[in-house]
């Protein structure tokens, strides 16, 4: 009976969503057609609003431009991931090729050396859950610090990070690589995974986060209440700095995913490689001595490298463009 | 445990003279109590932080004074092979050439992103949702993939310039040593563009539209508010995006190091950039030392002209 109640809640609601839904986008695209009229009486009567001005043909034209610079090698990739080898090395760059073999070329990526490509993209995730996920959760703890608290040593946390902006990778890895290798930690999983764990950007967007996200009335509350501070972060901290949780962690994954410098060094087991170690690996096949040219491999392996971050991007746009917005305002 | 944070946040409640407004409480006498419960929050960063940077930064430095020979081991050299890398001709070859790229292709990449995002912020384009993802979208791609398709594209054999010299009858040759560090340079600009656009974008979005408005009813032009408005708010985020494109190109790595193959011949030599040199030393030379010495006068060089570059757009905001 209850359970029967708690159906039928979850359907009004799911309704009521659905509604406010549509209602948004009746309001967006009210706006929409509002502001075209508005243009259209701006350019009768020559008074324009600074905040809704008269669309430029020409300006559009020349951003297109630099549109098209952009999304051309997306073109190229998804062009050339439809061709064979053959294809690949005969037909004109930017045009088909005699055979479709899109799914082909799936195929045999997840399938070539015995499907070690699927291992690449598993070990890939597991770097990026483990890594970046471990990173996001310091980065959020690490900037609430920072900016709620005034704790000793926190001026020198902070110069110390910020002077770490500015060392180079190189700098870090070579001795990072050594250490590893006495403790014997190079060539597994933990030598991709803790280096990942450290995200200084990432530390810095969750300290502006928190500074205006988070009301220093509203802590002061729950700790009248009597509230511990653990408690205070998760149930009342937390919920607020959603947003800059979502670009922390969207910025610590691709860090972390691209990441081919630090695999580079540590990992020599071809097992352990993520996909960037292993997409370079496959295309210097084609110049090893006796090595099989597998451009088509290297071009649809990419493609589906890059597809998971794309889609996120996409999907997440709102909360990575606030996010960053936040991040101006302190400039 | 639960218990005991209970007890002092509530402590801590009771007397917020410790933490914030003590001005308030001018009248009590109140004693200065350190106030650590930040490192509840900060400790597990600190730590993994002190373990995976400060230590092999220290590490670093100790190793750089070290220098190991095939015969007779480790053995302490001072300050030796600091002195043998400022009279190493391969190494300032590899300085000269992140520099001349840092010259060339951080203004050009700034300045189209700085464009872009005035564009973008003008409001006068049609779809403009559209143009601000798809400029951002390169950053998504990681560094080896982009200069795998770039490589393929640059490909006179069966690239797309290949392709092009077939259709045209030419002869161009994108991948030749005298335009590589461009093509590198290319590469470079479609990666970041978007990233420091969007930067500047968000900087911009945040200047309040009355200001807009204002300048409108004064009879401001399109130009004039750019000048006197945009411009002036875009000198913030220009000193942020200008330290870290310097630091990013002065540790040119990924780039030359997955074209290494794609080029022709040697053109890219183990020297090309201070980090394929110091990465040659290291992992296919077997002088870390000196390879670490290296290390930390590329990583002094960059903080200098970093602090230079902050110190110098810091004096301006002051006029």
């Amino acid at each position: 009976m209850k359970r029967m109640q708690e159906a039928q809640r979850s359907v009004e609601f799911k309704e009521e969503m659905r509604k406010a839904r549509k209602a948004e986008a009746d309001r967006a695209r009210r706006t929409i057609s509002d502001e075209k009229a508005e243009r259209r009486r701006a350019a009768k009567n020559g008074f324009s609003n600074p905040a809704n001005p008269s669309r430029s043909i020409a300006l559009t034209f020349v951003c297109a431009l630099f549109v098209i610079y952009c999304l051309f090698p997306f073109l190229y990739l998804l062009v050339n991931s439809t061709k064979t080898q053959a294809d690949f090395t005969s037909t004109f760059g930017l045009g088909f090729g005699k055979s479709f073999a899109l799914w082909d070329n799936l195929v045999t990526v997840f399938t070539y050396q015995d499907g070690i490509f699927g291992r690449w993209l598993l070990n890939t995730v597991l770097y990026v859950v483990l890594g970046a996920g471990g990173a996001t959760l310091l980065a959020i703890m690490g900037g609430y610090a920072l900016a709620k608290f005034r704790f000793p040593g926190r001026r020198l946390c902070f110069a110390i990070i910020i002077g770490s902006i500015s060392v180079p990778g190189i700098a870090l890895a070579v001795p990072q690589f050594l250490l590893f290798a006495k403790v014997g930690l190079t060539n597994t999983p933990w030598s991709m995974i803790i280096p990942s764990l450290v995200s200084t950007f990432g530390l810095y967007l969750m300290w502006i986060f928190s500074d205006q996200a988070v009301p220093d009335e509203l802590l002061e509350a729950a700790r009248v209440d009597g509230a511990g501070e653990m408690r205070t972060f998760f149930q009342i901290s937390l919920p607020l700095l959603a947003p800059g949780i979502v670009t922390t962690a969207l910025f610590t994954i691709v860090a972390t995913w691209n990441n081919y410098f630090l695999p580079l060094i540590m990992l020599k087991d071809s097992n352990w490689y993520p996909l960037t170690i292993g997409l370079n690996q496959w295309k210097d096949q084609a110049s090893t001595a006796g090595g099989q040219a597998i451009q088509n491999l290297v071009i649809t392996g990419s493609l589906v490298t890059i597809i998971p971050l794309v889609v996120a991007f996409l999907l997440l746009q709102k909360y990575w463009q606030s996010g960053l917005a936040a991040g101006a305002v302190k400039e | 445990m639960s218990e005991q944070m209970v007890d002092r946040s509530a402590v801590a409640a009771q007397q917020p003279s410790t933490t914030a407004s003590p001005r308030k409480e001018a009248g009590y006498v109140h004693r200065h109590r350190a106030d650590w419960r930040g490192w509840k929050f900060m400790w597990p960063f600190a730590l993994v932080f002190v373990f995976v940077f400060v230590v092999p930064i220290v590490y670093a430095v100790w190793i750089s004074f070290f220098q190991n020979r095939m015969i007779g081991g480790t053995s302490f050299v001072g300050l030796q092979n600091y002195s043998r890398l400022f009279v190493d001709a391969q190494f300032w070859s590899s300085v000269g050439r992140v520099a001349l790229f840092t010259v060339v292709q951080v203004p050009i990449m700034l300045f189209l992103a700085g464009v872009m995002a005035l564009a973008l912020d003008s409001l006068k384009l049609h779809g403009t949702k559209f143009f601000r993802i798809s400029t951002f979208l390169p950053y998504a791609v990681p560094a080896v993939v982009s200069t795998m398709i770039w490589g393929f594209v640059y490909g006179s054999k069966y690239g797309l310039v290949g392709s092009l010299n077939d259709v045209f009858g030419t002869n161009i040759d994108v991948l030749k040593p005298s335009v590589l560090l461009a093509a590198i340079g290319n590469i470079n600009t479609w990666e970041f563009t978007g990233y420091n656009m969007l930067i500047f974008y968000s900087s911009l979005s945040t200047i309040p539209h009355a200001l807009y408005e204002a300048a409108s009813i004064d009879g401001a032009s399109e130009w004039q508010t750019i000048r006197r408005i945009k411009i002036p708010e875009l000198r913030g985020s220009l000193a942020i995006t200008v330290i870290f494109s310097i630091i990013g190109s002065f540790q040119l790595f990924n780039e030359p190091s997955v074209l290494q193959n794609m080029v022709p011949g040697n053109a890219i030599t183990t020297y090309y950039t201070p980090n394929m040199y110091a990465y040659n030393l290291s992992f296919a030379g077997g002088q870390s030392n000196y390879a670490a010495a290296l290390a930390i006068v590329m990583a002094v060089m960059t903080m200098a002209i970093a602090y230079m570059v902050q110190l110098k757009s810091m004096k301006e905001q002051m006029k």
